[in-house]
């Protein structure tokens, strides 16, 4: 499975749920698969998914909260794996596109090869942790994810390769506020 | 001004999300922050990471602030301009000064020297903290970081929260 795939089927598993998708080609491929106002497309700060999702589900308590980090932005941020198990939302889904490697820079390599990220959740008060690397079994324990009581976590080993796509087309700032204005519908 | 005043000012001018990373300086008013609930205190694991969860936060409807050390604004600033300043989230920061007037540990010398001039070039307003401030200072410099919808920064020196 590619990364590609994968984000296509993670995101048809999706009605109105938000989606933090990190910097790099997987903000880009989710906004060419199927951009909408419930993606947050983080263009920079690199890093930083993880948190800006469990800000925004441990203040937003009632909607459910999907975080697309690669495996260059979770190792970035390994810390953060020990503040959302801290905080615990329920409401939370990380998820971990693992191709080895920073593909966005041109494929070079990782270290995530020697981590078990699931015992890593595990560890770290997830409460549910699981590992696919096919896409009937990523669809099928994604469902399950987003019924069950979070925090959870889903290590989905990819291979590499990627699309010649195009940037994202939206203003930053745009897409901040209609992320904003589609988070406070129905309050 | 004492910890529990300035926490409770912070609270009563609109701010109601508050992270950070812990300094010396910030130290009982940072416990008191994390003992008390009604302040729904996130320790972060770095002041990027800090920076990330106020981003959420906000996203979320709060008013968030964030605690650090000025070393951590080292920490940050990827955070701050290809986060915040690019996607303008209003943030407010509160930073010690360590390394003010060239008198500290070695460590704390470069960046206390440099500091002011790295938020100038970003753009950040700042507010300095003196003993002689007052409470109103705080809460129209409070005031000023919402209306303006803007991330403004509140620097602490030593001393002038005990």
């Amino acid at each position: 499975m590619n990364r590609y795939e994968a984000i296509e089927t993670i995101i048809n598993c999706l009605t109105d749920e938000f989606v933090i998708a990190c910097n790099g080609f997987i903000s880009r491929e989710l906004f060419n698969i199927k951009d909408r106002p419930q993606n947050f497309y983080m263009l920079g700060s690199m890093g930083l998914a993880s948190s800006i999702g469990l800000g925004i589900s441990s203040v937003k308590t009632d909607k459910k909260v999907i975080i697309l980090s690669g495996d260059g932005n979770m190792l970035m941020s390994f810390g953060t794996f020990v503040t959302i198990g801290k905080i615990s939302p329920r409401n939370l889904v990380q998820i971990v596109l693992d191709n080895e490697c920073h593909e966005s820079t041109g494929g070079q390599e990782t270290s995530s090869s020697i981590v078990d990220f699931t015992k890593i959740a595990k560890s770290t008060n997830f409460k549910q942790s699981k590992f696919v690397d096919n896409l009937s079994t990523l669809q099928k324990v994604f469902t399950f994810l987003l019924k069950e009581e979070g925090p959870s976590f889903l290590h989905v080993k990819i291979n590499k390769g990627t699309k010649d796509l195009p940037r994202i087309s939206i203003e930053p700032p745009e897409i901040l506020n209609r992320f904003m204005e589609t988070l406070h519908l129905n309050q | 001004m004492n910890y529990k005043s300035f926490c409770n000012l912070l609270k009563e001018s609109g701010f109601d999300f508050f992270t950070g990373v812990p300094c010396s300086i910030l130290g009982k008013s940072i416990l008191f922050l994390s003992r008390n609930k009604e302040f729904q205190y996130i320790p972060a694991t770095t002041e990027s990471e800090a920076i990330g969860l106020a981003s959420g936060a906000y996203m979320a409807g709060r008013r968030p602030v964030v605690l650090m050390q000025n070393s951590g604004l080292g920490v940050s600033i990827n955070a701050l301009t290809s986060l915040v300043l690019l996607y303008k989230i209003p943030l407010f920061l509160v930073i010690t000064w360590r390394g003010y007037g060239g008198n500290d540990a070695p460590e704390h010398l470069l960046m206390g020297k440099w500091m002011l001039d790295f938020l100038k070039v970003m753009n950040i307003p700042v507010m300095i903290l003196s003993k002689d401030s007052n409470k109103n200072q705080i809460v129209n410099f409070a005031k000023k970081q919402k209306n303006q919808g803007i991330t403004t920064a509140l620097i602490l020196k030593k001393g002038v929260i005990e």
